[in-house]
């Protein structure tokens, strides 16, 4: 006690020890056992924490793996050679899973008309619940670009007013489609077929009204598809990716434009038809 | 009693409103300006330093009264007090990982941001800094019970501080600012603003307390 300097020192040091005593019985009494395969599914998905996959982020979707059983190719991002990883680890049968990519069904933007002035926060959710946005179309992109900043991986961009998919940078984790306030975004397979770019359900003289390039659902569409893939339904054109084989008719008959070939032109009219296809 | 309410009531209204430790004191300010870019994460870290604030405090003021003071070794607080929370959020960690998973979760990215925090520091030296003179005064309960009650408020200022200016930063960041002005710096002139508004409070807290009781 007479030195000072070797009380607090000794205070300090003891408390040090019991502070690092604590800490070692804690973690040996209450260590939580993890999974070990938990740590290595989370190493090998592709780790953008997207939520793609519908878990809130990578490791959350591993533990889902592990413990829930979940299903293992959801990580869009890593794709096919995550998935077999995943497989490796978990000792299962790695099946083929659809490459599916983002895609905007809208082409309006420029040759959409305006409502009213919209002066307020620029972001489409905000845009939107303005007393039905401000573009003619009720239905069409906003192009404010909601979407553009949900991506995480700078597939989207807008351009002339309407918002774009890279579809080699898309990875297609789906965060997109949830961030459209107007559920323009969809899912399509990659393969060389035509998308129909628009939503709008109102009849035809309406459709007019608003766009330029909008489905007025004539169904010149339908009569010429050899394959019978397309159909209406709700005054829009629909394609059933089950049925069609990329010929490339609709999109050249198409008076109003809105057919579009995805992921390159009709290289082949004989190509594989995925049976994975859905709309 | 109803002395005692209005001191403990005064004491955490006047730590939540009028001496609020980010918008007044000015402490804490990394995580105010780092994490308050979503809400849900900003309630987050307010939560978490609430639960940090208090136990630390729990434990650090009568280590102070009993070990430090009693013993002359009260230069030796700043270091201590680090260790004492180093240690104790560790523990928390670990504890909320075994037992409730679902508050680790939710936690457990922010606990070690706030293990070296400057304001959960402050909270537990300014707690023995104006409270200790009380245990000689009114008992050891009593400046206790205030020691704890001022680390809650600090914690509940914090998250109101936190959630304030995530709203505030959000608009600012929708309302299109100038290039030049783009990111931290409209975000330091709003938190400078924000913590203007909080100005308007002293003085008033004690005045509403005797009003009411």
């Amino acid at each position: 006690m007479s030195n000072p300097i070797v009380f607090a020192v000794i205070v300090l040091t003891l408390l040090g020890l019991v502070g690092g005593l604590v800490l070692v019985l804690a973690s040996r009494f209450m260590a939580v056992k993890e999974d070990p395969r938990i740590a290595e599914i989370t190493s090998c998905l592709a780790g953008a924490n997207c939520g793609g996959c519908g878990y809130a982020g990578c490791a959350d979707y591993a533990r889902a793996i592990v413990q829930d059983g979940a299903p293992i190719h959801k990580c869009a991002p890593g794709g096919d050679k995550t998935a077999d990883a995943i497989a490796e680890i978990m000792g299962e049968e790695s099946s083929d899973r659809p490459a599916m990519r983002a895609f905007v069904s809208c082409n309006g933007g420029a040759n959409c008309g305006v409502r009213f002035d919209y002066s307020g926060i620029k972001s489409c959710a905000a845009a939107a619940s303005v007393a039905g946005g401000p573009t003619a179309c009720a239905f069409g992109c906003l192009g404010y670009g909601d979407c553009v900043n949900a991506c995480k991986f700078g597939a989207l961009s807008v351009q002339n007013g309407v918002a774009v998919v890279d579809r080699d940078k898309c990875t297609g984790c789906t965060a997109c489609t949830r961030a459209c306030p107007r559920g323009l975004l969809k899912m399509k397979p990659v393969a060389p077929q035509p998308a129909v770019l628009c939503r709008n359900k109102e009849r035809g003289a309406a459709v007019v009204h608003a766009c330029k390039t909008g489905c007025i659902a004539c169904g010149i569409c339908v009569k010429n598809c050899p394959q019978q893939a397309i159909f209406l339904r709700n005054n829009v054109a629909r394609i059933d990716y089950t049925k069609c084989n990329g010929c490339g008719i609709c999109v050249e008959k198409c008076p109003k434009k809105v057919i579009h070939f995805m992921d390159g032109g009709p290289t082949s009219v004989d190509a594989p038809v995925p049976e994975y296809a859905v709309l | 009693m109803s002395a005692n309410i209005a001191t403990f009531a005064t004491i955490l209204f006047s730590m939540i409103l009028v001496n609020n430790y980010v918008l007044v004191q000015f402490l804490g300010i990394c995580p105010f300006l780092g994490v308050s870019k979503k809400l849900d994460s900003s309630v987050g870290m307010g939560v978490a330093v609430i639960v940090v604030m208090v136990i630390a405090t729990a434990v650090t003021f009568p280590l102070q009264i009993f070990l430090l003071d009693a013993n002359n070794l009260g230069y030796m607080q700043t270091i201590i007090f680090i260790l004492v929370i180093a240690v104790l959020v560790q523990l928390i960690e670990i504890t909320l990982k075994r037992y409730i998973p679902a508050l680790y979760n939710a936690l457990g990215v922010y606990l070690p941001l706030i293990t070296t925090n400057c304001c959960v520091l402050g909270v537990a030296i300014l707690a023995v800094q104006d409270y200790s003179a009380d245990v000689t005064a009114r008992g050891f309960g009593f400046a206790y019970g205030e020691a704890l009650i001022c680390a809650a408020g600090a914690g509940i200022g914090f998250l109101l501080a936190m959630v304030l200016f995530c709203g505030v930063r959000q608009r600012v960041e929708e309302a299109e600012p100038p290039e030049c002005f783009k990111g931290l710096p409209i975000t330091l002139v709003a938190a400078a603003v924000t913590s203007l508004s909080f100005m308007g409070f002293g003085g008033v807290v004690e005045n509403i307390i005797a009003a009411l009781l």
